[in-house]
């Protein structure tokens, strides 16, 4: 996801479709990606790790994006 | 001096940075991503273009590429190294330049003459024009807002890391109106205008461009 502090543009123009479709209420839109990423054998730590890391040398850049990491079995 | 330009898949102004270096006045070379070989080159340019189609965030991909190894160790050494537009991106992605590029705030995507002002002359790519002296040339991104966080964004602007600076309008919501930034070395520039599109009479909106080809060799000379 975007930080917080940084300015998100694609989010801004979602917040401004929503009410154009009826949607009210939505006081803010923030707009991040989501990766599936598929692993062969057992989520250990030393592989949560290395999930880690992809996260934070390619699949973000942390100078303006946060990340988490959730293992779904 | 020989100034290698390197191409990436989805790169569009490789061949007009190879120009603008020959006009410059120095030898251009032509370097591939796949190659982790710079060929010997005393600088180089990272061109605009969408390299990788912007995939994931623009640059995220080129900045593994293997010439680009060679690139960010050569850098760290002291080697000349200037972004244009996705250029740009490439070496924020690196690390080599602080701060991101986001989006355009207005969400489309500009192409405009854009006056900008040279804020540092110091650098290896600026110093052939005066501190504040005013140019023009293309301005074409979607995802040219330079930013940083509050500290960062102080640092730089303290240390003078700042090159050059929209005047006239804030085309992309840049902070600070920033156009082009440096390291704290000075070798390492990246810049969102393209001087290399205002290098000749016959095209583009000048010759406002050429000093960014002409500092290497009026520095070494210097």
């Amino acid at each position: 996801m975007p930080k917080p502090e940084i300015l998100d543009p694609q989010g801004k123009a979602v917040q401004g479709a929503l009410p154009r479709l009826g949607f009210t209420g939505v006081t803010d839109v923030r707009q991040g990606k989501r990766f599936e990423i598929e692993l062969e054998g057992e989520v250990t730590d030393a592989v949560l790790a290395e999930v880690e890391k992809m996260a934070e040398t390619l699949l973000s850049n942390p100078v303006i994006e946060n990340y988490t990491v959730s293992v779904e079995q | 001096m020989k100034i290698g330009v390197v191409t990436f898949p989805g790169s569009l102004d490789d061949v007009d940075a190879q120009r603008a270096v020959r006009i410059g006045g120095n030898e251009a070379v032509a370097l591939w991503h796949g190659d982790a070989d710079l060929k010997g080159v005393d600088a180089v340019i990272l061109p605009g273009g969408f390299s990788y189609g912007d995939y994931l965030r623009c640059g995220a991909i080129s900045r593994f590429a293997p010439a680009m190894g060679k690139v960010v160790e050569a850098a760290r050494a002291g080697m000349p190294v200037l972004g244009i537009c996705n250029g740009f991106q490439i070496l924020c992605e690196s690390h080599l330049l602080p701060g991101a590029l986001i989006r355009n705030d207005h969400r489309k995507f500009v192409c405009r003459d854009q006056l900008l002002r040279i804020e540092n002359n110091r650098t290896a790519w600026t110093s052939a024009y005066d501190q504040g002296q005013e140019i023009r040339v293309v301005l074409k991104n979607g995802e040219g807002g330079f930013v940083a966080d509050t500290e960062t964004l102080a640092r730089i602007e303290g240390e003078g890391q700042v090159v050059a600076r929209y005047l006239e309008v804030n085309p992309n919501g840049s902070l600070n109106d920033i156009a082009g930034v440096t390291n704290e070395r000075g070798n390492v520039v990246g810049l969102m205008p393209h001087p290399e599109h205002a290098v000749e009479e016959l095209t583009g909106s000048g010759l406002d461009g050429l000093g960014f080809f002409t500092s290497l060799v009026e520095g070494a000379f210097a």
